[in-house]
């Protein structure tokens, strides 16, 4: 398993509230080997978005410290490297899409501002140098790859005069910015309705497999899994408690926590399949 | 995060009253402001009780006593014409009290009904309340009660009524925010398709929702009520002598700075106090219920 | 173009608003009971005196005919003659508000140049001691009664320190008319002449730092909250993951947006430094408005009240509309939903 991308090793984590610290991971081990899509599903509170945190380097300490492990992105230890080190890999080949559409853009910057200011900063840590105009024309170009009709107009709004489901997409053309190898995506679009969510997560499967990027889903909807993912990482109380490939978790669940998340997805005995948003006969 | 914080995996888990005592506990100021304000109100309620010299809150003369400095008779000193300091700020922040107990008592109720009112039913309810609420917000209150107070006798009732008929506003804004959230919320709706009355719906269903932050409200509009009615006294234009008031003593004080000084500042230190105090309270509940939106 | 429909949706606001300040003062002025000629003359006046003003004041008249009389007064700028005086209200207002402004806008000068960055350290170090030291000084520094602050300031300043001084607005020695803007300092700089300048500052130091204690308290802790709540916003989050240096999301991302709740703090609460400004002016013996509003109440001049109630609720729902317009640019969002 070496030749993973990102591997996270026996990490564990804990929060201090109220005086008391409290373990969230307990020696959570995950594999995302490049080019494939790897699911990281949980209910609520079972610490995959803490896990999330923790590789992104957006754990904020206190409340949170990490307290054993390793995070491996292409053999090197994030958690060891110098910090100007893994800034040079965060945001830019390590990318992550954001969960909220509404409060995940700055209500007050237009979307070219913000797209821009990202790239100027990722840009000048990897000794890139591009002018402000190159730099719109990049911004123009991600739009366009999300599927945004007229980019340029796109760029220029504000994100009050966007909906939800474009600025989802933002959020999209936001980590492909730097044309990352790793993707991470935080429950994308679960602030939205159920078709643009299938759309969104449509076109997050097309962009990843046109472009052969990994990409880690985070989600609590095991069928978004199946839509997305080719191997699942099953989350609960801060511990991987099964992983395998997606069909086989499917096909016969080992733990009695995954039957009853899988029972808990009404859409896989509807037999309703994501992106089509019509019950089959 | 916030899935995290809100559910610690074992070893163990904390009740909710634990936590609430945790936090209030831990936060000083509003544990001192809470001891000011009950300090306060039951100086208030005990004033003649707890002071040296009760008599001295009247026209009382004692030429013999004039401007003394603190000492351990007179705690706070003498004022001009020898009453002890101490005991009339006592009954002064009687005054205050009752003062911020009127004005709100008036204000709370109309102010809720109508921002429940305006929230709830829309409409053209809501344009003619809330544009009364805008209008009344335009005008500067302290100006107000100056222009009322010309017209009519300038005093503590006449002060009270024109601060009420302004303070309203601010609780009616609160509550028609919080109604306007709460509206839609899907409980509301069931509360609805079941039949319940509209009664049930606005007191049972909205009113609990938003008596936290008209509590935090309510607790720093004591302090601010009290410090208008201070500066209205101290321009002469609120409670009138002889009746203690901490406001008006600031004002006879002052003709004897800086020689006799405790006779205006160690008053002026009252209505600090007091103001302070709810303040502290209020500020502190509004971190133990997290309702960030009241100011 | 969506921000001029902006622009008179906020102008025809203010109006509405105006014309209900009319109705609220002319209410106060004649329909409270009691006969503001009989009040204005006193219990010693005779009846014919009285009557006679009665008529002079238009209070023969129908109540809906004063209110048309009362409201082309306003529209043409004309608020009577003052009672104590004898000048028209006007000249007097005139007078005596430039003074008021000057020291208004000194005071919210001060509050904004100190309460800003103070709020923001108080973010940056939350719930550690500079956090906690500034919280504490911003609170006090809110609910001070004004009077309170205006009497230590002299004492400390008048009587022990014996550098500034502590009434009025300029030297008796020094004659000067500030006749450009009517601020005694600008005036005095346009004119060339720095001795009206400098005296002008030393006048105006203590007044306002009295007057602007509260506004700078609230306006500190209205920067730390929002400070703090623009902080633990997902794109400040976002912008920590895409590597956006900090200095940039502070400055940047979290100043603009954070910046307009003490806006429209100070909006809200500049009727309470109206209000205050009554007594600092009293205090420090201020030439303005405020003392002229003061100095006609105890001598109930009804129309010099009046006229002093209706000029702080225009200069109150003008400040306020310069708020908003500022807010909307600040922040699309007003101004596109256009909501208050």
């Amino acid at each position: 398993m070496s030749e993973a991308l990102l591997s996270v090793r026996d990490v564990s984590v804990e929060f201090t509230n109220y005086g008391i610290a409290a373990p969230v991971l307990r020696g959570v081990s995950l594999d995302v080997p490049a080019h494939t899509q790897v699911a990281l599903v949980g209910e609520s509170g079972s610490g995959k978005t803490v896990t999330m945190k923790a590789i992104m380097g957006l754990l904020r300490d206190p409340p949170a410290r990490i307290t054993a492990g390793q995070i491996l992105y292409d053999g090197r230890d994030l958690l060891t490297m110098p910090p100007a080190e893994r800034l040079k890999l965060r945001g830019t080949s390590m990318s992550m899409v954001f969960q909220d559409p509404m409060s995940s853009l700055n209500p007050v910057f237009t979307i070219a501002d913000q797209l821009g200011t990202i790239l100027k900063y990722a840009d000048r840590r990897l000794g890139r140098g591009r002018s402000r105009r190159e730099r719109m024309e990049r911004v123009h170009e991600v739009l366009a790859q999300v599927r945004m009709r007229d980019p340029e107009r796109v760029a220029a709004s504000y994100p009050i005069m966007l909906s939800g489901g474009m600025r989802q997409r933002v959020l999209i053309a936001m980590a492909l910015l730097s044309e990352p190898k790793l993707l991470i995506a935080d429950e994308p679009g679960t602030a939205l309705d159920v078709t643009t969510q299938a759309q969104i997560l449509k076109l997050l499967k097309d962009l990843v497999t046109e472009r052969g990027l990994a990409l880690l889903m985070i989600t609590h909807n095991l069928g978004v899994v199946r839509e997305t993912s080719s191997y699942v990482y099953v989350m609960s109380r801060g511990q991987v408690v099964e992983h395998r490939p997606t069909a086989d978790l499917f096909a016969a669940p080992r733990e009695e926590y995954t039957r009853a998340l899988i029972a808990a997805v009404p859409r896989l005995t509807g037999g309703m399949r994501l992106g089509t948003a019509e019950a089959r006969p | 995060m916030a899935d995290v914080a809100a559910n610690p995996p074992p070893p163990r888990r904390l009740s909710n009253a634990y936590q609430n005592w945790y936090r209030f506990s831990r936060n000083p100021t509003a544990v001192i402001g809470a001891a000011i304000v009950v300090l306060c109100v039951l100086a208030a309620i005990f004033a003649p009780l707890v002071t040296p010299y009760p008599e001295h809150v009247g026209a009382v003369v004692n030429f013999r006593a004039r401007h003394l400095p603190p000492s351990t008779e007179y705690w706070f000193g003498t004022d001009n014409v020898g009453r002890d300091i101490f005991t009339r700020m006592v009954f002064g922040v009687r005054v205050s009290l009752q003062l911020a107990f009127v004005v709100l008592a008036i204000a709370v109720p109309v102010g809720t009904a109508l921002g429940l009112a305006a929230g709830y039913f829309g409409g053209w309810v809501e344009i003619i309340i809330m544009r009364l609420t805008d209008i009344a917000l335009a005008i500067p209150g302290l100006v107000l009660v100056l222009a009322v107070a010309t017209v009519l006798k300038p005093d503590l009732v006449t002060s009270m009524a024109a601060l009420a008929c302004l303070w309203w506003t601010w609780h009616a804004r609160l509550v028609y925010a919080i109604t306007c959230q709460i509206r839609t919320q899907e409980y509301v709706e069931a509360a609805e398709t079941l039949g319940a009355g509209t009664f049930h719906i606005l007191f049972r269903e909205i009113l609990p929702n938003c008596v936290s932050a008209l509590a935090i409200k309510t607790s720093l509009d004591c302090g601010f009520v009290i410090l208008v009615g201070a500066s209205l006294s101290f321009l002469g234009l609120g409670v009138q002598p002889p009746t203690p008031d901490l406001g008006t003593m600031v004002a006879a004080g002052a003709a004897y700075l800086p020689d006799y000084w405790w006779e205006s500042i160690l008053p002026g230190l009252g209505v600090l106090f007091v103001a302070l105090g709810f303040n502290l309270l209020g500020d502190g509940l509004r971190d133990l219920f997290d309702v960030q939106e009241v100011r | 173009m969506e921000f001029l429909l902006f622009l008179i949706r906020r102008i025809l606001w203010s109006l509405l608003v105006l014309f209900g300040l009319s109705v609220v003062i002319f209410g106060i002025a004649r329909g409270i009971p009691g006969d503001p000629a009989r009040m204005a003359l006193g219990p010693t006046a005779s009846h014919e005196q009285v009557e006679d003003l009665r008529e002079k004041m238009g209070l023969d008249r129908p109540l809906g005919e004063q209110y048309g009389l009362f409201l082309a007064g306003l529209a043409k700028g004309d608020l009577g003659r003052s009672l104590l005086t004898e000048r028209s209200v006007n000249a007097d207002i005139r007078d005596t508000f430039f003074a008021t402004f000057e020291l208004v806008l000194a005071t919210v000068t001060l509050a904004f140049v100190f309460g800003t960055p103070l709020g923001m350290a108080a973010a940056y170090w939350k719930d550690r001691w500079p956090d906690n030291t500034i919280r504490l000084v911003a609170l006090v520094s809110a609910v001070t009664p004004t009077f309170l602050v205006a009497l230590l300031l002299q004492i400390l300043a008048g009587y022990v320190l014996h550098i500034l001084p502590t009434s009025g607005r300029m030297l008796p020695s020094i004659s000067f008319t500030p006749d450009i803007t009517g601020l005694m300092s600008v005036d005095g700089l346009l004119h060339g002449r720095f001795d009206v300048f400098g005296e002008a500052l030393r006048h105006l130091l203590l007044p306002s730092v009295a007057l602007a204690s509260t506004a700078f308290g609230q306006i500190t802790l209205t920067t730390r909250a929002s400070m703090i709540d623009v902080s633990n916003q997902d794109y400040m989050e976002a912008g920590r993951a895409f590597g956006v240096p900090e200095w940039i999301r502070v400055s940047k991302y979290m100043l603009r947006p954070a910046f307009v709740p003490p806006l429209t703090i100070l909006g809200l609460t500049f009727a309470a430094l109206i209000g205050n400004a009554f007594v600092v002016e009293q205090i420090f013996a201020w030439p303005g408005m405020a003392s002229y509003g003061i100095r006609t109440i105890m001598q109930k001049d009804l129309n010099a009240v009046m006229g002093v109630v209706m000029v702080s609720g225009v200069f109150y729902v003008m400040v306020n509309l310069a708020i908003d317009i500022l807010v909307g640019i600040v922040d699309p969002r007003v101004r596109i939903r256009g909501g208050r």
